[in-house]
């Protein structure tokens, strides 16, 4: 079932040589289902990310020919709406915990605004504390009264998606949600994750630059480069990657087999990016 | 200049014990890598050798001198490092121009000209690029400018803290070329710090593995790709570098 339909999705900011488009027609749809996004600094990953969620920030302007959530038309939401959809149905997880939390706010105090949303008051504090344990955090009682500071990285992070998954959204965003972690504790996050996809058959966009991670993680992968979608695949097939842009990014990696010594190095070609 | 001699080293910051006894020793002309996650007190160890951080026990022995709190300037010239944030650790208000002359004028080179002209060339820049500032410049080619005043004063040893992690896939693949082709051409000593196993298999020929400021073991880069490590540590270290395999492992 289809939960995110998006087609011709462009994103515009205007600069001081006229508008410069960063997406430039993306169209994918989303089922239940784990949708990896990845490219590299500058491809407008994160930009489509935002645009779904209504989040493209001024100047910038985002148009589609379609952007539907679940039957309901993105393009057309009153603000209203917006509050509706935005944190209760859809939400989003940030790169780094460090600026996405209120660093005036205890964590518990911030679940429980997120979660007064759709819960009465005595039931947030509840729900909060549940939330907490779900993202396997062990001590959530401390959790719940420490203020963002006194966290470690990988804490902060699992604090970060209790928040934005205490309503249970239908569809998640998860904009580099692990590249500020350790590798060991990435694991761990993204075990949480995929548990949260699996037992709420919730819709997940995970968007990256790491290519092996996405490829190992997610179900389906779409690979950008200047703005567009040149590659769309199976994560299983990533090996067999048509495109040479998407086979030049796996190539590039160290291994720790180890093997060709100088790295391949990217040959970027003019025609990719029209 | 080599060999490097770490022996029961020991930094503390006020209470925070930040290396707690770690110890390797390094050849002339050889790789070493340090890899561990943030907190383990790898960088702490490439900051006691080059002096931004306190010996508070153990020693250093550079080419058989130990080393005190104030070390000479011949000392700094042989041994320099290079940062992991290149947008950080370039003055924004200098030209790169200004970047490379200052090493030269501090160390006392003559023909600084030349020198300059060499060093931009000698890390796939171009001479396009002496006066610009950095924020005309993208990550990569900052880091390639960090390598470059590093490279200017014809070090023997040269100190890589995370010199990739802030760059894309595709930009790490030509830095670590440039390192690999610079060591192999003036025979330079790398100590290389990551938390990116893969870098150091690709990078160094033996490594080891830090944790809570302690070292936890020390393996040969054949000794990794046999997955001969010994510590769990090491082993949770490998895994995760394999990437995520949650949908089979999920009951």
């Amino acid at each position: 079932m289809t939960l995110l339909q998006v087609e011709n999705l462009r994103v515009t900011f205007p600069t001081r040589q006229g508008p410069s488009e960063v997406v430039r027609g993306v169209s994918f749809t989303l089922g239940r289902e784990r949708l990896g996004i990845v490219g590299e600094s500058g491809s407008g990953k994160s930009q489509t990310g935002r645009a779904i969620l209504g989040l493209t920030p001024p100047p910038g302007r985002a148009t589609a020919d379609r952007l539907a959530f679940d039957g309901i038309d993105l393009r057309r939401a009153t603000p209203r709406q917006w509050r509706s959809l935005r944190g209760i149905r859809m939400s989003m997880v940030m790169q780094d915990p460090k600026f996405s939390l209120n660093p005036v706010m205890t964590i518990g105090r911030q679940l429980t605004e997120a979660a007064r949303r759709t819960a009465s008051r005595g039931e947030a504090k509840d729900r909060a504390m549940a939330m907490l344990e779900a993202v396997q955090i062990r001590d959530p009682s401390r959790v719940f009264g420490a203020y963002p500071h006194e966290l470690s990285g990988g804490m902060g992070q699992r604090a970060m998606i209790a928040m934005m998954l205490i309503a249970e959204p239908d569809l998640l965003i998860a904009d580099e949600p692990t590249s500020a972690l350790d590798v060991t504790v990435q694991i761990e996050v993204l075990r949480i994750l995929d548990r949260l996809v699996q037992d709420r058959g919730m819709g997940l966009v995970f968007i990256s630059h790491d290519l092996r991670l996405v490829g190992s993680f997610c179900d389906r992968v779409l690979v950008m480069y200047a703005g567009r979608v040149v590659e769309e695949l199976r994560a299983a097939d990533l090996a067999r990657a048509r495109h040479p842009y998407t086979q030049g990014l796996l190539n590039c990696l160290p291994r720790i087999e180890g093997g060709r010594r100088p790295l391949p190095v990217l040959e970027r070609d003019a025609r990719w990016a029209l | 200049m080599a060999p490097i001699d770490v022996s029961g080293l020991h930094v503390r910051f006020g209470e925070v014990h930040a290396v707690r006894g770690v110890s390797f020793r390094v050849a002339e002309g050889e790789s070493y890598g340090i890899v561990g996650e943030s907190g383990s007190g790898k960088s702490t160890v490439l900051r006691a050798i080059c002096g931004l951080a306190p010996i508070s026990a153990g020693a250093v022995t550079v080419a058989g001198e130990e080393l005190g709190r104030r070390r000479s300037a011949g000392f700094h010239r042989r041994l320099q490092m290079v940062f992991q944030d290149p947008y950080a650790s370039l003055h924004p208000r200098h030209t790169i121009d200004r970047v490379l002359a200052e090493p030269l004028a501090i160390h006392g080179f003559d023909d600084r000209e030349a020198r300059i002209l060499r060093a931009l060339d000698e890390v796939g820049l171009g001479r396009g690029f002496r006066f610009r500032y950095p924020h005309q410049l993208s990550g990569g080619q900052r880091q390639r400018v960090a390598i470059a005043r590093a490279l200017i004063l014809e070090p023997r040893v040269m100190l890589l803290d995370e010199p990739t992690s802030a760059l894309d896939a595709s930009i790490q693949a030509e830095v670590l070329n440039l390192l690999d082709r610079l060591r192999a051409e003036r025979g330079l000593t790398y100590i290389l710090v990551s938390h990116d196993l893969a870098v150091v298999a690709h990078m160094c020929e033996r490594l080891l593995v830090m944790q809570h400021g302690q070292a936890v073991e020390e393996l040969t880069r054949d000794g990794l790709r046999a997955r001969a490590a010994r510590e769990p540590y090491t082993r949770d270290l490998l895994a995760a570098s394999e990437g995520s395999r949650p949908a089979e492992s999920s009951p």
